[in-house]
C-alpha cells in the first residue's frame, strides 16, 4: 500500500512517500505505526512520540485503533495548522 | 458549494458577488480572510509556506462544507485556501457563507473556520530572522473545534 508522510514526519523519514508490504499481523493503523518505526533511525526519530502523529486512512482521518482492511494509501503527519 | 485550493491570491468581493449573482433570497453574506501576519510573538516573520495533502484537503473541506449545509440553511458557501510561499499581508484563507439570515451566515462560516483550523491537511512552516520552524497546532484551536459538537442544548449553557 501507499504510505505518505507531511511536514517534519516527512523531513525525519526523508521521503514524501513510499509503497510498502506490512507483514502478516499488522492489522491497526497504530500497530503499522510501531512497525515503520523499527525500520531505521530516521523512522524512530518522525515516530519518537506516537500520541502526537494523526493517520488519514484513505484520505480519512481515523484513530490508531483502526483496522487497516483493504484500505490503499496510508499517512502520517503532526496535527493540522492550516485556516 | 464551492472549495478551490490554489497558489494564487483570490479576490473577496468578486467572491462575495458570485454569491449574490442573481439571487433575491440571500439577506446576509458573511466573508472571512485569513491573512499572513508579519509577527509572531514579537518576532518578525519573512514568509511561511504551506504544504499540504491536495486530495484529502479537497475531499476533507467538501466533507465540511456539506456538513455546515447540513445544519444550517445555506444558501452558497465558497471555501478557497492557498498553500505554497506566502508572505506577510497576503490572504491565505476565505470562507463565505450566504444564508436568508445573519445567525446562520455568522455560525456556518465560524464552524467552518474552526474546523479548517484542526482538519484541513495542512502544515505551516514559518521563517524567522532565528530560523525556519513548523508551527506547532494549538490547543485553543481544538477546543473551539469541541464546542460544535456537542448538542445544541449544552452548547447554549
Amino acid at each position: 500500500m501507499k504510505v505518505l508522510y507531511f511536514a517534519w514526519v516527512r523531513e525525519r523519514i526523508g521521503k514524501a512517500q513510499e509503497e510498502i508490504e506490512p507483514p502478516a499481523g499488522i492489522a491497526t493503523v497504530g500497530e503499522l505505526m510501531h512497525w515503520l518505526a523499527g525500520r531505521g533511525e530516521e523512522y524512530a526519530s518522525a515516530f519518537a512520540n506516537p500520541r502526537v502523529i494523526r493517520a488519514a486512512l484513505d484520505r480519512t482521518h481515523v484513530p490508531p485503533e483502526t483496522r487497516i482492511g483493504h484500505a490503499s494509501e496510508i499517512a502520517f503527519f503532526p496535527p493540522m495548522t492550516g485556516g | 458549494m464551492k472549495v478551490l485550493l490554489q497558489t494564487e491570491g483570490f479576490d473577496v468581493a468578486a467572491e462575495a458577488a458570485a454569491l449574490l449573482e442573481e439571487r433575491t433570497d440571500v439577506g446576509a453574506l458573511v466573508t472571512f480572510t485569513g491573512v499572513c501576519r508579519g509577527t509572531e510573538a514579537g518576532e518578525p516573520i519573512a514568509a511561511i509556506t504551506l504544504e499540504h495533502y491536495p486530495e484529502m484537503a479537497q475531499a476533507e473541506i467538501s466533507r465540511h462544507v456539506a456538513e455546515a449545509e447540513r445544519r444550517w440553511p445555506l444558501l452558497g458557501v465558497t471555501v478557497i485556501h492557498r498553500y505554497g510561499r506566502l508572505e506577510p499581508g497576503d490572504n491565505i484563507v476565505l470562507v463565505a457563507t450566504a444564508a436568508a439570515r445573519r445567525q446562520d451566515a455568522f455560525a456556518a462560516a465560524e464552524f467552518l473556520m474552526d474546523y479548517l483550523k484542526t482538519r484541513a491537511p495542512f502544515w505551516k512552516r514559518e521563517e524567522r530572522p532565528s530560523g525556519s520552524a513548523w508551527v506547532e497546532a494549538k490547543e485553543t484551536d481544538d477546543r473551539a473545534a469541541a464546542r460544535w459538537s456537542r448538542r445544541p442544548s449544552e452548547a447554549a449553557e
